[in-house]
């Protein structure tokens, strides 16, 4: 396998959502850590869409932040083309990588400065960069706004003329301007209806084959996922526990908890089954179970699994955190 | 799908055609919603007609109150011009000093406004800049800031005010007291009301950082300060306006308390406050009119004003519209 | 059969100072005893307002300015509030898409229980009690016995939702109204209270309008669907035909763009542009500036519903010419 383009190791981040000091002392509770990432490894080779996958709380939107340098990792390396991101000192030493990688965010309505016309929106990472300036700038910009199949007339307009999906087209075109080659997005379209979907998704697969990108895709809509990656990963409370190829992990899901994810949408074509969806819910990422933190839910649990956190073992084409798959029991 | 999103819509489809900024202006929500309250509207035309009137008082103003050689006791004490004795030539009449009290009144209130306005220029600077550092940097400079405007707020405005202008004015070099006395009034003023635009604009700042645009300029890898400025000061500006508009008629009383103490701007140039303190003394003996038309200005100005902000308060918030 | 809901000629407006928006455009349609009816449609396509219409819970400046909403034959949209408080809750139930604001948080969930159950029934303080136990063990809440008297924060989202759909059922209503009832929660719960909403309404017979913008659980759900654009219906008709053979171009266009797991596709299906805004709604079908098969008759002349397929839209396409609209 090549270089890839970002490598996680070991990667871990936790939240203190401890109390005040003083409400601690008084009340007695103790610290509280939420583990949203608690030791994940992945790699993104170049050119290809390696999404993640999970529910909320799983930990994916984390994942995406660190990808790009918004959090810190709490322990663990997240390496951007062999660059640890976290050995990075300055913003100046910084400024080189942060042109290669940008992200799409969720929000279409909190994305863009509402006080900035969409032109300058769009030239603030040439403008940072310095990449351009006076009329080359604005001609950018123009191929920006056409390329994400706006007009560049509608520069001179504020965000809030436009709809959501046109929005999420905006940030694209901001998101595109510096010529990066990775692009984190994180739920792009989760906040869009799903005509709106189909163009943004539509696009973003005609620019990545235009544009030679690759994409941290992060999602909780399995359909759409399947549609747009070429390698998933399933995340369960800040873990992997299923990493591979989109198609092999979507035809024959190995851990028990990608099976239910698959198993609860919605059936289009409509066989009228009558699902018993399995019942229980995420825990809390305060306090996860001990062993495989999904064990409280799964059928297959056993003695071992309520007692050992199961690694990521290879197994065919894929990777599966689960004992029951490695002994054969599934 | 929410009325807010059809009328953004609205006004948005109007902005496209973007004819002359006047039309656009005239066609935005706030000039309607200022045109639907005849409160509103009132409260501008006195607050226009008191200030402009008092920018304008060396060219309106009957007579200058400053200049002592055109004072004559003999004019002192004439009532106003309707009552028994009075004078058109005197509409209010005169005080003790044969001072006419339309053209003091006309004075006083341009100082008292250039002191209020500049006092709430200045703690506005303050304190949203304090505000924006607190909210975007957070850590230990925000618990300094705040904790410091908290302790302050505990005091009443007008005892911060009296303390600043006090230590002031003592450790002033005696040459400099009068002259420096309403910078050093304007100054009090302003940290006794800087308070109240930290706290909102660090609330509100608080609030932008989160925001996704935020996060987007800083994997673009936009400077720190450039993101402060550029992206989360003008959408905390807002509320700030609305917080502008009620403070001015409050630094307006402030400076007429402190003026009505004898604390404020000096004997020489009277403020309204003062011109109240001076009709003060003559209340109980018959002459009502040397305290009463300047209280009833200051009265005047200080109500039109808080109504202008109260207005722009309820305008600007979209959840009460 | 007699439907059990019937509106007929619907129209809702917003009252702006630019003049009325037309939200909801003269739409009928009617729900059976028993039936689940999913409307579909786009964000502002008018869905969830028709819902706030038919319980009287439209927020001004919106209003019903046209049109008859009929309750088992009896007339409701003109109904004082009064009498249309006791109709909501009594008749028809509410389920909306974030539970928490269904729900008090200042009251236990077993009180909130209770009291709407005591003021739709003559049960005793005990026997309404009884009763909403039953009803939290009904919905599958795990130790209803003490969880009767735990607050609404101490419940998950799912969970939550649960106790809605048990408060919307307290009074034992004819009529539920479900609006992105599963839109805020995870997929894996999302499924649970699926299928809880489909096994109550079948077990109580109670009929349920549910609007939501996913198809997929329309599919899954619903007997009929009703898909709306731009506060009109352009088609209605038996789920089954209406998600395998789609009548009305939008339609066509809403069922392609959905991606489908393990379905291999380069490209989805894609209708070009976006729903105008209410302030915009071109003449003629308000489809017809996206549609790839409009003609002239499209932009003048609006098109009402006629029968298509086994469904009925609203599309010139399918008046007179049996010409079949391909995807």
């Amino acid at each position: 396998m090549p270089e890839p383009l970002l490598r996680a190791s070991g990667l871990v981040r936790y939240f203190d959502v401890s109390a005040p000091w003083l409400n601690r002392v008084l009340e007695r509770k103790p610290r509280a850590v939420v583990k949203a990432v608690d030791g994940i490894d992945f790699e993104i080779g170049r050119g290809e869409t390696f999404s993640l996958v999970g529910e909320s709380g799983c930990g994916k939107s984390t994942v995406a932040r660190l990808a790009v340098g918004l959090y810190r990792p709490t322990r663990g390396r997240i390496e951007f083309d062999g660059t640890d991101l976290a050995t990075v000192g300055s913003r100046r030493e910084m400024l080189p990588i942060r042109r290669r990688l940008q992200m799409i965010f969720q929000d279409p309505y909190a994305s863009l400065n509402p006080r900035w016309r969409v032109r300058e929106i769009i030239a603030e990472p040439l403008r940072t960069h310095r990449l351009l300036s006076g009329a080359a700038l604005d001609e950018r910009v123009d191929e920006l706004l056409t390329q994400v199949k706006l007009d560049p007339a509608d520069g001179e307009k504020y965000p809030h003329e436009f709809s959501g999906g046109q929005r999420q087209r905006i940030s694209i075109a901001r998101a595109l301007a510096a010529n990066p080659e990775f692009l984190v997005a994180d739920e792009p379209t989760s906040a869009l209806d799903v005509s709106v979907q189909a163009q943004i998704l539509n696009l973003m697969k005609d620019l990545q084959r235009d544009l030679g990108l690759t994409y941290l895709f992060i999602s909780h809509n399995l359909a759409v996922v399947s549609h747009v990656s070429d390698r998933v990963g399933v995340m369960y409370l800040g873990r992997l526990v299923e990493v591979g190829e989109a198609r092999e992990i979507f035809r024959a899901p190995r851990h028990p908890y990608t099976r239910l994810l698959l198993d609860t949408i919605p059936d289009l074509k409509m066989t009228r089954r009558e699902r018993e969806p399995v019942g229980g819910e995420v825990p809390s990422p305060i306090d996860p179970p001990e062993g495989c933190a999904f064990h409280p839910r799964c059928p297959f649990a056993n003695e071992r699994c309520r007692r050992e956190r199961p690694e990521l073992l290879a197994a065919g084409k894929s990777a599966v955190a689960c004992h029951a798959a490695e002994e054969g029991r599934l | 799908m929410s009325v807010d999103s059809v009328a953004a819509g609205a006004s948005g489809k109007e902005a496209v055609r973007r004819p002359a900024s006047k039309r656009r202006w005239r066609d935005s929500d706030l000039w309607w919603s200022f045109t639907r309250s005849k409160l509103t509207v009132v409260s501008a035309v006195v607050t226009a007609v008191i200030v402009v009137s008092a920018l304008l008082a060396p060219v309106i103003a009957p007579y200058d109150p400053t200049d002592l050689s055109s004072l004559s006791l003999l004019d002192a004490m004439i009532p106003p011009a309707w009552e028994a004795d009075g004078s058109w030539s005197h509409p209010f009449g005169t005080d003790d000093q044969g001072r006419d009290m339309l053209s003091a009144i006309l004075y006083g209130a341009r100082i008292s406004l250039v002191v209020g306005a500049a006092s709430v220029v200045l703690a506005m600077l303050l304190g949203v800049a304090l505000g924006l550092v607190a909210g975007y940097f957070g850590g230990w400079l925000d618990t300094v800031i705040m904790r410091l405007a908290d302790v302050q707020l505990s005091f009443p405005a007008i005892l911060i005010a009296l303390l600043i202008d006090g230590v002031a004015k003592t450790a002033l070099p005696r040459d400099l007291q009068s002259s420096a006395a309403i910078a050093v009034v304007i100054g009090a003023i302003a940290l006794s009301y800087w308070v109240h635009f930290a706290r909102t604009v660090r609330g509100s700042t608080l609030v932008e950082r989160g925001k996704e645009y935020v996060q987007a300029a800083y994997v673009t890898g936009v400077h720190p300060l450039a993101i402060m400025l550029r992206h989360v000061l003008p959408n905390v500006l807002g509320p700030v306006l609305v917080i502008a508009t009620i403070n001015l008629a409050q630094a307006i009383l402030t400076e007429a308390t402190l003026s009505f103490l004898g604390l404020g701007v000096p004997a020489t140039q009277p403020s309204l406050g003062t011109l109240i303190r001076i009709g003060n003394n003559f209340l109980f003996s018959g002459e009502w009119w040397i305290a009463m038309f300047p209280g009833a200005t200051l009265a005047l100005l200080a109500l039109a004003v808080n109504l202008l902000g109260d207005w722009l308060r309820d305008a600007l918030n979209p959840k009460l519209r | 059969m007699t439907p059990l809901l019937e509106v007929s000629r619907l129209r809702v407006e917003f009252a702006t100072r630019r003049g009325p928006l037309v939200a909801v455009d003269d739409i009928s349609f009617t729900i059976a005893p028993g039936e689940v009816l999913g409307v579909v449609g786009e964000s502002g396509a008018g869905k969830s307002l028709t819902g706030a219409a038919i319980i009287g819970l439209l927020e001004p400046p919106g209003r019903i300015a046209g049109g008859e909403i009929r309750l088992a034959g009896r007339r409701i949209d003109n109904l004082p509030p009064e009498e249309m408080r006791r109709i909501r809750g009594r008749e028809i139930g509410a389920i909306f898409q974030d539970p928490l604001t269904s729900l008090n948080p200042l009251y236990t969930v077993g009180r909130q229980l209770v009291e709407t159950i005591r003021v739709h029934s003559s049960l005793g303080g005990r026997e309404a009690r009884e009763h909403a136990l039953q009803l939290l063990k009904e919905v599958g809440i795990p130790a209803a016995e003490q969880r009767i008297d735990q607050y609404p924060h101490q419940f998950s989202g799912g969970m939550r939702q649960r106790v809605v759909i048990a408060l919307a059922l307290a009074a034992n209503p004819r009529l539920i109204i479900a609006d992105e009832p599963t839109t805020a929660l995870d997929v894996s719960i999302q499924a649970q209270i699926i299928a809880l909403l489909k096994r109550l309404c079948r077990e109580h017979g109670t009929s349920v309008m549910l609007v939501t913008h996913d198809m997929g659980v329309i599919a899954e759900t619903a007997d009929r669907v009703a898909v709306m654009y731009a506060g009109r219906i352009v088609e209605i008709g038996p789920v089954w035909e209406v998600v395998h053979a789609p009548q009305h171009p939008y339609t066509v266009g809403l069922m392609g763009s959905i991606p489908i797991l393990g379905e291999t596709r380069e490209r989805l299906v894609q209708i070009e542009g976006a729903m105008p805004r209410l302030t915009a709604i071109p003449p003629g079908c308000p489809f017809n500036p996206r549609c790839p098969h409009v003609f002239d008759r499209c932009r003048s002349e609006r098109p009402e519903l006629v029968p298509a397929g086994a469904s009925r839209a609203a599309c010139w396409l399918h008046l007179g010419a049996e010409r079949p609209v391909h995807a």
